[in-house]
């Protein structure tokens, strides 16, 4: 139960068309994370899927089974809303019960289930409560609550951790990978934060205008981007992207240098460059370098602390088999 | 910032506003006041205040001379009738306008408003036609379908601006959830838009109540309402101010009191959704 099959899916709005054709499978179980700057059409691909958006042309099919027609009701799938979208004038149990009520299931099985997924996720206390008395971490749990129910053969979340501060939003990720541990149920997960897509996902869809730029574990992705722009997406912080003669000395357009690929010196190194500003994370520092003559600004990612001042000169050296290289169409040199 | 605001410019405010409040009630005070004059006092001239001989006897006047009981139990049905009849068209109607709106919506919008700028004797003449044809001049359906039908666009837009409110993806979440269209506008829509509901059933009751135009010309004696019982009172055979001062005082105070006790609903309703 769970694998989901996207085939040649293509949306339009109006003239404008979002998803260009656009193939995907998603196995049974996996935890896959769309992720994509605003506006790339991972929202859209989740809605595709859902139900809730018609496709354009093309299929989507769900335990083998076509479910391009199908009205998002009749899909088995469950979906947790950036908003939560909980039922406000319904009490916490009632909105838990809700999709049982309308599978028309017994009442002993509904109770059951309740109670079940209230203690699995610390709402025990709360189900009597109206969602307006909840918080955030709260209610998205009783979102996810509500998901649970149904036993869907895959969970669909739009963003539903970008509500939350950012210390729950940690906690919350834990619950859900958790929850995925626990159910083994297939998970598409759509997010804008890469930290988020790299810590959950057991496959990364990076998106970008609609299309899918790459498709691969946290780590493939990390370590063989396809082309620039997942180069640069993926990773915190950004990838250094050199352009020009330094780049063309490595037969390259363009080279990528992670910021903790880079090693630091205050007296000799093959670039360099005068301290911009220093972020000192205690464990880590990150120094922005200008001046290099390279490109705008690069960032070093250093472990541990480190003196930096601001104007300081500082030079330094890419470790060498960490150079990823791009050719002038931007896809990478193997 | 907060403006500041003297105590002088608090009194002239207080003062407008109470001579506005005053100079809007004054003829209802007067209707009251005339409906407990006797006939000769009523068109007095200068007019009597407060110091006259107060007297019940146009009250049991009116009594006498037509079935109120019947003319208001005609309002009731009419009112409240065609409201519902209203809600229960213009909510899949606001529904469906409100989210998943066509390229047209707006336009149907505001055609279904433009409706409201039709003066309505302009389609007096087929409707009666239709009506004798139909032989429904007189009952109590023919108004309140005729009603309902006048009253439909201000009941879908005032729904229509309420669900507007009410976010898109609570829908979506039930439809996910396996609500069929029945169950999402039931269990869902409904119980959400339920104060915005109750504001437009109260303000259509007060205008269906009001309706003078259709209720008298397409009645006679059975469906009549108490629109037609006032108006029997400014007859041909001279003018009974006192009597009809009492029948309007007995036609309204239903909904007055009705009005008094919804003040809240009905501003809200009154403007539309812009203040919560």
């Amino acid at each position: 139960m769970g694998s989901i099959n996207l085939n040649q899916v293509t949306k339009s709005f109006g003239d404008t068309q979002v998803i260009p054709p656009l193939d995907l499978d998603i196995n049974e179980g996996e935890f896959v994370v769309f992720v994509g700057p605003s506006g790339c059409g991972k929202s859209t691909l989740l809605r595709l899927i859902a139900g809730l958006e018609d496709t354009t042309s093309g299929h989507i099919s769900i335990d083998g089974q076509d479910a391009t027609q199908l009205a998002p009701a009749k899909r088995g799938l469950a979906m947790v809303f950036q908003s939560y979208a909980l039922y406000p004038h319904m009490s916490v149990r009632k909105n838990i019960a809700f999709p049982m009520r309308m599978a028309k299931m017994d009442q002993a099985t509904q109770d059951a289930k309740i109670e079940a997924a209230a203690k699995a996720l610390n709402l025990t206390d709360y189900l009597d409560r109206k969602p307006g008395q909840l918080s955030g971490g709260q209610r998205q749990r009783v979102a996810i609550g509500r998901a649970i129910v149904r036993e869907p053969a895959a969970f669909l979340f739009d963003e539903p951790l970008s509500n939350l501060d950012a210390a729950l939003r940690v906690g919350m990720r834990l619950e859900i990978m958790e929850l995925h541990k626990k159910l083994e149920t297939t998970m598409i997960y759509v997010t804008h934060d890469q930290v988020e897509a790299m810590t959950m996902a057991d496959k990364i869809v990076v998106l970008q205008a609609g299309v899918i730029e790459q498709v691969g574990s946290p780590l493939e992705l990390y370590h063989a981007p396809r082309n620039k722009f997942v180069a640069g997406f993926i990773g915190s912080p950004k990838m250094n992207l050199i352009d020009g003669a330094e780049a063309a000395k490595h037969n390259a357009a363009t080279i990528g240098i992670r910021p903790e690929h880079l090693t630091v010196s205050k007296t000799e190194g093959l670039w360099k460059g005068r301290v911009g500003v220093a972020e000192h994370l205690g464990s880590d520092t990150f120094i922005h370098v200008h001046d290099t003559g390279l490109m705008d600004m690069m960032t070093v990612r250093i472990t541990g602390d480190i003196e930096a001042k601001h104007g300081d000169t500082i030079y330094l050296t890419p470790l060498a088999d960490q150079i990823h290289r791009f050719d002038a169409a931007g896809l990478r040199i193997a | 910032m907060a403006r500041a605001i003297t105590t002088k410019q608090k009194l002239i405010w207080t003062v407008l506003a109470w001579t506005f409040g005053l100079l809007m009630f004054f003829p209802i005070l007067w209707t009251f006041l005339t409906s407990f004059k006797t006939e000769a006092a009523a068109i007095s001239d200068p007019p009597v205040w407060l110091f006259f001989d107060w007297t019940f006897e146009n009250y049991t006047a009116v009594q006498e001379r037509s079935n109120y009981p019947k003319a208001l139990m005609n309002s009731i049905i009419i009112a409240v009738g065609s409201t519902f009849l209203g809600i229960l068209i213009a909510v899949p109607a606001a529904w469906s306008m409100a989210f998943v709106p066509g390229k047209r919506t707006k336009d149907i919008l505001l055609w279904m408003l433009s409706t409201k700028m039709l003066p309505a004797v302009g389609v007096l003449y087929p409707l009666v036609l239709l009506a004798k044809w139909l032989g429904v001049m007189d009952s109590r359906i023919l108004l309140i379908v005729v009603l309902m039908l006048i009253n439909l666009p201000i009941i879908v837009w005032m729904l229509y601006t309420y669900f507007k409110e009410i976010p898109g993806e609570i829908l979506e979440a039930s439809r996910m959830d396996g609500a069929d269209l029945r169950a999402e506008i039931l269990y869902v829509l409904t119980p959400m838009a339920l104060p915005g509901i109750a504001s437009t059933v109260l303000l259509n009751i007060i205008l269906a109540w009001n309706e003078a135009f259709w209720t008298i010309l397409l009645t006679t004696v059975n469906a009549a309402p108490l629109t037609a019982f006032i108006a029997s009172f400014s007859a041909p055979e001279g003018l009974f101010y006192a009597k009809l001062s009492a029948a309007s005082m007995m036609a309204i105070a239903p909904i007055l009191v009705m009005g008094w006790f919804s003040q809240k609903q009905l501003v809200r309703g009154l403007t539309f959704g812009a203040v919560k």
